[in-house]
């Protein structure tokens, strides 16, 4: 029937699709053969122990990728804007704070001594704590305007990384070498039990996602507009934030703040999919994200031979691919 | 028939509607009049459950508004909201479809694209469907907004000032499409309204407002005088009956 067809072509079925859409397919395909190719890719030496090693470092990679491309769709959705992206928050800032806190009162030494799961486990668990009391208590405040609350976690934010660089000048070099290591999101050396837990962590948000897909394009209309459709909004919104900061708690505490790719990703996702549907916006712009980083990495490690750090490939070639969509009208 | 009795609200510490007893009667269309700060949206907010009820009692065919829980609710009452900021990215066809959603909740079957397609084509939208809708006018806008609220299907159909950005054919083309909806489809309409001649003619039931107060409220043929209106915005106001309705005439200040 051609009605059908064209109600199809526009994306207005969500839930049930006859079939996967064909640029999830496609992405799926293309982040598959990026994955092997980093795998593969000039395997020399004992290989078991290298595929291991790398192994570990892909799956950090696509776990952080989902993450971050998971969270700021949400984000943007609930704050209706296309523009922000959950680092706006103060997340960077409070796990640079945390860090920058035990370097300074443990010393250079006492930091590397701690160990590593109990460290993870710590700030995973501080980065959740702060921004649930954070939501729970702006949104009561602000009777659940969403932008009160951003400017709040904007001035946090502003607070954390203020202490942190007070602290940071008061520090010995040294230290401040070992601090500065960490700042960075960095795959290199990821536990594996770290991951399994980032893994399961994300498993669970997706899982809830995949139950609540339609009820986030009906937030995304507004607050008005999903209460009169019977939505209870701020209900959902806590449990969105929730999700949100679950996401960037684990991937920060994971590989380290990595605040330049939300924005890049989200826009990639919508200029990809052109549609208001989560259903395919979320997937795409996680599998979006997972393949920058891949692909990001490998060419970080192979091409540059470790000369530069992945924020700058990231940066160099993700920026110049936003402007030249930008230019060409692509992304609105 | 929706009731609202002894209804207390302030906004900020500011006290907006004082003891407003008032009933909106079923299958008939109510205009909500009165001058800017009157309280008339925040009334459609209460009566629409976007704010929460301070104190008062709202009932919907006798039965307590507070203890009907929002997904079924959803079902017996659309609201039109003023627009104020652009929704997200999104096509005017699946707009109007997001007025299924109480129905299917995210599963939309044959039926729920049908009532889609009829909205669309009854308030002219059929070639605009496609077309996103931060790329088309307001008044284009508003229309897809009414037509989500009719797609929802409801038996009350609540408007905020919907000939917002209409042009005159739309304006009037929307208010007769309201009032065949409540006289044909026996839906009950409210509608915040600041144009006397289309609410004198087309309303059945007028509720006034005046600083959060209720100042008349009745059949238009029995409320609708120069007198009353003249109070109620403290302007000359001038109704005349003519062989095709009523003519409110305020623009003019009288000859001083």
């Amino acid at each position: 029937m051609a009605l059908s067809e064209q109600w199809c072509f526009y994306g207005f079925y969500w839930g049930e699709d006859p079939m996967p859409d064909t640029r999830l397919i496609v992405l799926f395909l293309v982040l598959i053969g990026a994955g092997v190719t980093y795998l593969t890719w000039g395997l020399a030496g004992p290989i078991a122990f290298i595929l291991k090693l790398r192994a570990i470092k892909l799956g950090g990679l696509l776990v952080v990728g989902a993450a971050v491309g998971l969270s700021t769709i949400l984000f943007q959705t609930i704050s209706r804007n296309r523009v922000l992206t959950p680092s706006i928050m103060g997340f960077d800032a409070l796990y640079v704070f945390v860090q920058t806190s035990l370097v300074f009162f443990l010393g250079g030494l006492g930091f590397s001594q701690l160990p590593r799961q109990h460290l993870f486990a710590a700030n995973s668990g501080a980065l959740i704590l702060c921004s649930l009391v954070l939501f729970t208590l702006a949104l009561r405040k602000t009777r659940h305007d969403i932008q009160l609350m951003i400017l709040v976690g904007v001035v946090f934010g502003l607070l954390f990384r203020s202490l942190s660089a007070l602290m940071q000048r008061l520090m010995d070099p040294s230290e401040f070498a070992i601090l500065q290591s960490v700042s960075f999101a960095q795959f290199s050396g990821i536990d594996r039990i770290e991951l399994l837990a980032s893994f399961i962590a994300l498993g669970g948000v997706a899982v809830w996602l995949v139950w609540r897909t339609s009820v986030l394009d009906v937030m995304a209309l507004g607050k008005r507009e999903a209460r009169s459709l019977g939505v209870a909004y701020d209900r959902v919104q806590f449990e969105i934030l929730c999700a949100i900061s679950l996401l960037v708690s684990v991937s920060t505490a994971l590989v380290g703040p990595i605040v330049f790719l939300g924005l890049l990703v989200s826009a990639l996702a919508h200029s990809l999919m052109q549609t208001h549907r989560h259903a395919l916006l979320l997937p795409a712009s996680a599998m979006i994200a997972a393949l920058i980083l891949v692909a990001g990495q490998a060419g970080f490690e192979r091409i540059l031979n470790l000369q530069s750090t992945l924020t700058v490939v990231i940066e160099f070639t993700g920026g110049l691919l936003f402007l030249i969509l930008l230019m060409r009208g692509k992304i609105q | 028939m929706i009731t609202v009795q002894g209804l207390y609200h302030q906004l900020g510490g500011n006290p907006v509607l004082r003891d407003v007893s008032i009933s909106l009667p079923s299958n008939k269309m109510t205009a909500i009049i009165g001058p800017n700060g009157a309280g008339k949206s925040t009334l459609l907010d209460v009566i629409a459950r976007q704010s929460k009820l301070q104190q008062g009692q709202l009932y919907l065919d006798d039965q307590d508004m507070t203890q009907i829980k929002p997904q079924d609710l959803a079902l017996r009452m659309a609201l039109v909201s003023q627009q104020n900021g652009i929704a997200s990215r999104i096509r005017i066809r699946d707009l109007v479809g997001f007025g299924r959603w109480p129905h299917h909740q995210g599963r939309p079957q044959a039926q729920d694209l049908d009532k889609t397609a009829e909205a669309l084509d009854r308030f002219d939208l059929n070639g605009l469907g496609g077309r996103f809708l931060d790329e088309v006018s307001g008044g284009q806008r508003q229309r897809a907004f009414v037509a989500m609220a009719y797609c929802q299907d409801t038996d009350w159909l609540l408007l905020d000032e919907p000939l917002n950005n209409l042009d005159l054919r739309y304006a009037t083309a929307l208010m007769v499409q309201l009032r065949a909806l409540s006289q044909v489809q026996s839906k009950g309409i409210a509608i915040v309204i600041h144009d006397l001649n289309y609410a004198l003619n087309y309303a059945d039931h007028i509720v006034a407002l005046k600083e959060g107060q209720l100042a008349f409220e009745g059949a238009v043929s029995d409320v609708a005088n120069s007198e009353n209106l003249t109070g109620l915005y403290d302007t000359p106001v001038e109704v005349t009956k003519t062989e095709k309705g009523l003519f409110v005439q305020h623009h003019l200040m009288a000859a001083s």
